[in-house]
């Protein structure tokens, strides 16, 4: 089934998308196209990804980052996971226009996992405060010692 | 026993009582304490998980309204604030607010472990206040993750003679 659905992309876009055999998902380096392989995975009529299930933002470290979307289709009844790995200083094109699923969680990649998306319609944290300084699921990120006032880490002084 | 006996003679000190002409004499400071004890009406806001308790105990099984506890959907009308559940960072500061905007006297319920102390995000929370002490006086804690009902309702009956003991008309020292 998804050889089926590497066979229709790749006939489409030459070479964008790459699949590792042992893996159950594809894997795009260069987004700079997604956009147009998004809107060709919903509307082709052998693809029809209509419903994205899931997206989220994971931190590979030595500044690589990456998304992982899960596709289903209501129609056809297939699955596919498109991920896509790049530097973190590269911006995703968004894709909140073709699934509106997208943007909320965009902007909780972004505000837990540093991830940048262009053309997104409201960018801006969704679940920290405005005010709040980095983005907390990045592997090296340091919880601060005080937020507005208040302390972060618990006073462990009675018992350590 | 009826509800008033319980009062009578637990709780509310007579100087003096006549059995005819329904007449009893005593302190004010009592008097008032009976009439704050007897409804505490609480401000109906819920956090996270143990809100789902505080409902459970608001609800008609085990029924806080017999102990005069009216859910109010505004601070300006509540005596109690039953804080349950997590207080993130980005809540404390409207917790804080929500308590300074209630009508003296008022009184705070931390409700599980997350507000006594950080909960299950003591250690690795970053976004979760570690206590809510730490941004509004607390009266009574109640242990738990979530607590019971009935742990709830033992709280608010720790907090009723916590009411009790209070001196409204005397000087504080
Ligand atoms: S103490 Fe437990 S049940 Fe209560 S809010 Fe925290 S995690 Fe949820």
């Amino acid at each position: 089934m998804l050889d089926k659905i590497i066979d229709i992309i790749n006939k489409k876009f030459k070479d964008s998308v790459l699949h590792n055999e042992n893996s159950n998902y594809i894997l795009i380096e260069n987004p700079s196209n997604w956009k147009l392989i998004a809107d060709y995975l919903i509307q082709n009529s052998n693809l029809k990804f209509d419903y994205l299930m899931s997206l989220s933002g994971y931190d590979l470290t030595n500044d690589k980052v990456g998304v992982a979307y899960n596709f289903y289709s209501t129609k056809l009844k297939h699955y596919l996971e498109v991920r896509i790995e790049i530097d973190s200083n590269v911006e995703i094109p968004s894709v909140a226009e073709i699934w509106r699923t997208a943007n909320w969680h965009e902007r909780e990649a972004y505000d837990l996992v540093g991830l940048k998306f262009s053309n997104h319609p409201d960018m801006k944290r969704i679940l920290l405060p405005e005010d709040w300084d980095g983005h907390p699921l990045k592997k090296d990120y340091e919880t601060p010692e005080f937020y507005n006032g208040m302390p972060v880490p618990k006073d462990k002084s009675y018992w350590e | 026993m009826s509800h008033e006996d319980y009062y009578v003679k637990d709780d509310f000190t007579l100087v003096e009582k006549f059995d005819k002409d329904n007449v009893v004499v005593a302190k004010l400071d009592d008097l008032i304490n009976w009439g704050r004890a007897g409804s505490p009406w609480f401000f109906q806001f819920g956090l996270a998980c143990c809100a789902i308790e505080m409902m459970a105990a608001a609800g008609p099984r085990h029924d806080l309204e017999r102990f005069g506890m009216m859910p109010r959907a505004t601070p300006r009308q509540a005596d109690v604030m039953i804080v349950a559940g997590t207080v993130t960072l980005k809540m404390a500061d409207i917790v804080k607010r929500l308590f300074e905007q209630m009508a003296d006297p008022k009184y705070v319920i931390s409700m599980g472990s997350c507000s006594n102390s950080g909960g299950p995000y003591w250690q690795h929370g970053y976004h979760v206040l570690k206590g809510v002490d730490i941004v509004v006086p607390v009266d009574v804690y109640i242990p738990g993750c979530p607590p019971r009902p009935e742990a709830l309702i033992q709280g608010i009956l720790e907090l009723q003679k916590k009411i009790k003991l209070d001196t409204p008309l005397r000087k504080k020292v």
